[in-house]
């Protein structure tokens, strides 16, 4: 076991499990920093891997693709804005129904472009960077990574410091805690809260968009597999904090990857749905574990109308 | 000051445009789904029509269209009665995959008793089943304070492969080849039909007398007013001697009940037996069909007929004229949020000021 864990492949596989969550995780943090619950995630997810997938697959190169994902999942975001900031909709109602939309919206362009094809068309996915090899201890495993793992790991500081270090960041946190005190200010909390959805689905969309242009080579259906829900309950495990995103997606790779190697290792011993349903328990135990003291955005899932309170 | 855009109520709404705005949201849905219509190369018209025809055009699209609005009113229900009381119960797939699996457990020949034992027991066993998941992430929320709706997501996952596990091992039908598939229930089992030469089945009576009763205990009892004095205002209902942790409760194990009698309905109405593709997402329609009622059961019943019609009547115009079927999950999507908007822009009017 210890062995297991201590060989670079695991760590290997650890950061590329964790890649999508990041990023994920990150972006359902800036939103619900704002004030807004972004259950979009799932479909935004699923319109990211398909449509920077798409435009690789016609012929663009592979950050164009990564470009596309993010400005497809920050349009709807700013549906979402929409909805929820002008409009005061239901959060978990409107952000359900982005999901089946950029979703089915997806599936829908998929087939429309492939009517007949039962083995989804491939591109060439980015390869490993080996940039860090020399460096001893965490190089290897840092090496065998492709660029959008590289890039998660720089975001999160990104994100850490514009949060704490930036006007544009305290204007987000307190449109999530006192948007009353912004607007006094002579800040548009409608302004700054779409702003956050949006740059928040941005990043959702460059989660999926890891899935086909990373991970995979192909898009496919049913490939986000919940892992946008898993980001929402692993913002609440890091209590909203950047920092603690990075560590929570890590966490959650490891125990994703042990499970991988388990199934491997001691085939035959638990039937494999056992396995794979850990993540998903995993997720739900971390959320009772820290509910009670979870320090939630205070004016999260309120709808922000100037002169009431 | 900045100008900010600000929903102002409006002071009289007059009765016709509270009734028009479905309509027109309705009508604004095909206008864009007709773009993606265009895309895909087919003429407009003639692909909305042949929809039509192919969900209420003959005898059999209706009772296609009935048969698919059966586990449809019953998760529409199961939405519609948590969110009245603001319990975002979003599992209703993983209860309905419980449910069924539960009634098969029951039914599939492991209990040896006659048929009039076995019947209500299977489809007691179906809704406790579904209960009993709703009722994990309702005592973590009263409990321990944690959000239902990330719980009841999570475990749609759990349930679906706990059900994979239950076909690939005990419960296996071992003269079935290839795909896994549960034990077929005997024919005693099965829910009557309610016409010859179709597949609508008495599950959609019960369908049809649980929203009604659902609208009664709604509207006429104090169970339905304690429910939604928690979802309008749970400190105020605490404050007026409502146990809200109590009303949560007995709101999930309804809740689930109903997600899990889907699940019975499909295996005894339908299929006979259960498989891992036996819901197209019935649980997550559920939520928009909720949605588009507003949360009234009786509305549930002509929003599950209405998305009922769309998925049958899509797929026949899909062989048709070759427009991809996924063009009635946009559909069902934009109308679930062309409808949100309408009803808010009916009560309120939004200014720029």
């Amino acid at each position: 076991m210890l062995e297991l864990i201590a060989a670079a492949p695991f760590w290997i596989a650890v950061l590329r499990i964790a890649t999508p969550l990041i990023f994920g995780t990150l972006g359902v943090l800036l939103c619900e920093r704002a004030g807004v619950l972004n259950l979009g995630i799932e479909g935004i997810m699923v319109a990211g891997a398909f449509s920077g997938w798409l435009a690789v697959y016609y012929g663009a190169g592979l950050w164009t693709g990564v470009l596309v994902s993010a400005c497809a999942g920050a349009a709807f975001g700013l549906l979402h804005g929409v909805l929820t900031v002008i409009l005061a909709l239901s959060q978990h109602v409107a952000g359900l129904g982005i999901t089946l939309l950029a979703t089915s919206l997806s599936y829908y362009a998929y087939r429309v472009n492939f009517p007949k094809v039962n083995s989804p068309p491939t591109i060439t996915p980015f390869g490993e960077t080996h940039l860090f090899d020399a460096v001893p201890g965490i190089g290897t495993a840092l090496g065998a990574q492709t660029p959008l793992t590289l890039l998660a790991l720089a975001v999160v500081p990104l994100i850490a410091y514009v949060l704490y270090r930036t006007p544009a960041g305290l204007a987000l946190r307190m449109v999530g805690e006192n948007p009353a005190a912004v607007e006094a200010q002579g800040i548009s909390v409608t302004a700054v809260r779409i702003g956050a959805i949006a740059a928040g689905s941005a990043l959702m969309g460059v989660a999926g968009a890891f899935l086909t242009l990373s991970a995979f080579n192909a898009f496919y259906f049913n490939m986000v597999n919940g892992r946008g829900w898993i980001c929402v309950a692993l913002v609440v495990f890091a209590s909203w904090r950047p920092g603690k995103a990075l560590l929570g997606a890590i966490l959650f790779a490891a125990f994703d990857a042990l499970q991988l190697r388990l199934q491997q290792s001691s085939a035959g011993v638990l039937p494999y749905q056992v396995y794979l349903m850990m993540p998903y328990l995993l997720s739900i135990v971390a959320l009772a574990l820290v509910a009670r003291k979870a320090a939630y955005p205070q004016a999260l899932m309120k709808p922000y109308r100037k002169g009431e309170r | 000051m900045p100008k900010v855009l600000r929903l102002e109520p409006r002071l009289r709404v007059p009765a016709a445009i509270v009734a028009a705005a479905p309509m027109a949201a309705i009508a604004v849905t095909l206008l864009l789904c007709s773009a993606l219509i265009v895309w895909a190369g087919a003429p407009v018209g003639r692909a909305y029509l042949l929809l039509f025809d192919g969900a209420f055009g003959s005898r059999f699209a209706i009772t296609e269209t009935l048969t698919r609005a059966t586990p449809l009113i019953f998760t529409g229900l199961a939405a519609a009665v948590a969110f009245r009381a603001h319990f975002y119960n979003i599992g209703a797939e993983g209860q309905l995959y419980i449910g069924a699996l539960a009634a098969v457990a029951i039914g599939g020949g492991a209990i040896p008793a006659p048929p009039a034992v076995l019947f209500p027991l299977m489809i007691l066993a179906g809704m406790a089943a579904g209960a009993l998941l709703l009722l994990v992430p309702a005592l973590a929320k009263t409990r321990l304070g944690v959000d239902e709706v990330v719980t009841t997501l999570l475990l749609n996952f759990v349930a679906l492969l706990f059900v994979s596990l239950m076909l690939d091992g005990p419960m296996k039908d071992p003269t079935a080849l290839g795909w896994p598939q549960s034990m077929t229930l005997p024919s005693e089992l099965e829910f009557g039909k309610l016409l010859e030469r179709s597949r609508v089945h008495s599950g959609l009576i019960l369908a049809l007398v649980l929203a009604l009763a659902l609208w009664v205990v709604n509207d006429r009892t104090t169970f339905g007013y304690e429910m939604r004095a928690v979802g309008a205002n749970a400190k105020a209902a605490r404050f007026a001697g409502i146990s809200v942790d109590a009303v949560m409760l007995e709101t999930a194990l309804l809740s689930g009940a109903l997600a899990g009698l889907a699940g019975v309905g499909e295996v005894a109405g339908r299929a006979g037996y259960l498989t891992l593709d036996m819901s197209p997402g019935y649980g997550y329609s559920g939520i928009v069909i909720a949605m588009l009622a507003g949360l009234n059961p009786l509305g549930v019943v002509v929003a599950a007929v209405f998305v009922a019609g769309i998925i049958v009547g899509a797929d026949s115009m899909s062989r048709a004229v070759g427009v991809p079927t996924y063009l009635a999950d946009v559909i069902v999507a934009v109308s679930l949020l062309s409808m949100l908007v309408a009803t808010m822009l009916v009560r309120y009017k939004v200014r720029w000021s």
